[in-house]
């Protein structure tokens, strides 16, 4: 009786696959296909892939942070032929704006023909780079610092804030995460991100499953997160958690370069035990006189004698009104709403407030 | 039964979303905008009819003669899964255009329980496979009219403004209730 169960549910279970194998092969492959980029260059495609898989099997990096699911909206291009009707899973990322310039999320656009797109010249610059783990340290209970140095003489240049998107192999497929660079751009060679480890995350639970000395792909550099340089006004920076990151890039690059700017350096984590380069932060800011640093925990422990409560209540009671600064904020949603409506009713224009959400 | 009134019962007596209150999550979250439910509605009609239809032919040729009725939620289940995902790629290829209008929601049927709930039916209710299909395509239209229905009345909350606190899902939930009154007027009229 549970042999024949068993038989049965096996073959029956093979039948399934080889059926579903077969459609995908058979009526989910449009062949090879001609993607044409910027009306100069041609590549092939495989047709019944997504365009952005497409584009990043041919090097062609777009920047995309939730992993292909049409969440983050950072992969638009504009699609002028080939592309069909907008999809629902797009509408909600396009604008009409948008819609009408031809902008498609190429994550969710299959290829299906051939197609003629145009992709913005700073992406054509991100490119793939290789490394090996060279720091890992625990910084919390669960984020960790990972130092990255560069194979070779290999080096990237970026600016300050912005973000790589490390190679994730996930089984027969290949993923990509996307993760802030905490490191000063003045250092070509080596990198640093800071990885908050996510129960069953993708990328998270593979990174924090390695070790020194083991190799890391990313690519990069991505956003347009980054501190302003033509600018004279002070920097407000808001960070929340392991939104640290890309916020500590910004500090070193200042620190590093002397700006004639006042930096105000707000970060709120939930515990001591979550506040990192806190002391390197206290020192800092005890030799720079420009640099303003408000830590505050919203749990803490009975021996914290800084500020308390959300980082946003903090900030209205910190910083002043009359500040004609420029704020970058990286966090949680919610801080970053919170943190915008304070920064707007201290005077700070919405257009002079970038921010990281994640 | 006679067919004819197989199919009236199922559509409209014995309401699959009105009298079971099956399928209940896409009825409430999918019904803000009647173009988007009625290609919900389609896509459901489509995928019950195949999968009843393919699960009663599964049972009666393979588990009942095999004597392994008791795996038939398991095979269902495998069964709907994957006829929702063949569909997919078929109607991507040949239909783009119903694949605009229907096709996001195919992977959200593989989980409703109204779909499972008609293979279920079909069996408890020893249905014949001219009946199955009959019973299963009507529910599908049952199903399509009910949201449909509610996506008509929920544009005229714009107009009605109902308490704040019942908030979006429980004024769809009481909306959804007092159709159902309705339907139970229809009792006795054509008995499933």
């Amino acid at each position: 009786m549970i042999l024949k169960a068993l038989i049965f549910s096996n073959s029956f279970a093979l039948i399934i696959a080889l059926l579903l194998i077969f459609m995908d092969r058979v009526i989910n492959n449009y062949g090879p296909c001609t993607l044409t980029i910027n009306d100069d260059k041609e590549i092939q495609a495989r047709g019944g892939s997504t365009l952005l898989r497409n584009l990043f099997e041919s090097k062609y990096f777009i920047p995309s942070a939730c992993g292909g699911k049409g969440t983050c909206g950072y992969c638009k291009l504009i699609v002028t032929e080939g592309g069909g009707g907008v999809l629902p899973t797009e509408e909600l990322m396009l604008s009409s704006a948008e819609k009408r310039e031809g902008y498609r999320l190429t994550c969710q656009l299959k290829v299906k023909n051939d197609m003629k797109l145009y992709i913005p010249e700073e992406y054509l610059n991100i490119r793939e780079y290789t490394g090996r783990i060279t720091v890992f340290d625990p910084l919390t209970v669960d984020i960790r610092r990972v130092g990255i140095t560069l194979f070779g003489d290999d080096e990237i240049a970026y600016k300050p804030g912005q973000y790589v998107q490390v190679k994730i192999p996930a089984g027969p497929e290949i993923d990509y995460r996307a993760y802030s660079m905490a490191s000063c751009p003045d250092e070509h060679d080596r990198i640093e991100i800071n990885v908050k480890l996510i129960p069953d995350g993708l990328g998270s639970t593979y990174i924090h499953s390695l070790s020194v000395g083991e190799p890391l792909e990313f690519s990069g550099p991505y956003g347009d997160f980054f501190l302003r340089h033509d600018s004279h006004r002070d920097i407000i920076c808001v960070a929340g958690g392991v939104g640290l990151a890309p916020i500590k890039s910004i500090l070193l690059y200042w620190d590093r370069h002397n700006m004639n700017r006042m930096l105000w350096l707000y970060y709120g984590a939930k515990s001591t035990a979550d506040l990192y380069d806190h002391e390197q932060f206290v020192d800092l800011a005890a030799r720079e006189s420009g640099l303003k640093y408000f830590p505050a925990l919203s749990e803490p422990a009975d021996d914290w004698t800084g500020k308390t409560g959300f980082i946003h209540t903090v900030m209205e009671k910190e910083l002043p009104g009359d500040i004609h600064g420029e704020a970058y904020l990286c966090g949680p949603p919610i801080m970053i709403d919170a943190v915008t409506a304070v920064l707007i009713a201290k005077g700070v224009p919405e257009e002079r407030i970038w921010y990281d959400k994640f | 039964m006679n067919p004819v009134l197989l199919l009236f019962a199922s559509v409209i007596t014995s309401n699959i979303a009105l009298t079971y209150f099956l399928g209940m999550c896409p009825f409430v979250t999918i019904s803000k905008q009647i173009h988007v439910a009625a290609g919900m509605g389609m896509a459901v009609t489509m995928v019950m009819t195949l999968t009843a239809s393919a699960n009663w032919l599964i049972q009666n040729i393979i588990l009942v003669p095999l004597g392994l009725e008791y795996l038939q939620f398991l095979v269902f289940i495998v069964t709907i899964a994957t006829i929702v995902q063949i569909l997919e790629i078929v109607i991507d290829r040949y239909f783009p255009i119903l694949y605009l209008s229907f096709g996001i929601f195919l992977p959200l049927i593989t989980v409703n329980c109204a779909i499972l709930g008609i293979s279920l039916f079909m069996v408890l209710r020893s249905y014949g496979f001219i009946e199955t299909v009959l019973y299963s395509f009507g529910s599908g239209v049952g199903w399509l009219l009910a949201i449909i229905t509610m996506g008509g009345l929920r544009r005229n909350l714009v107009f009605s403004k109902p308490l704040r606190n019942f908030g979006d899902p429980g004024i769809t939930a009481i909306i959804a209730g007092i159709m159902a009154l309705g339907f139970i007027g229809f009792t006795g009229v054509a008995g499933l």
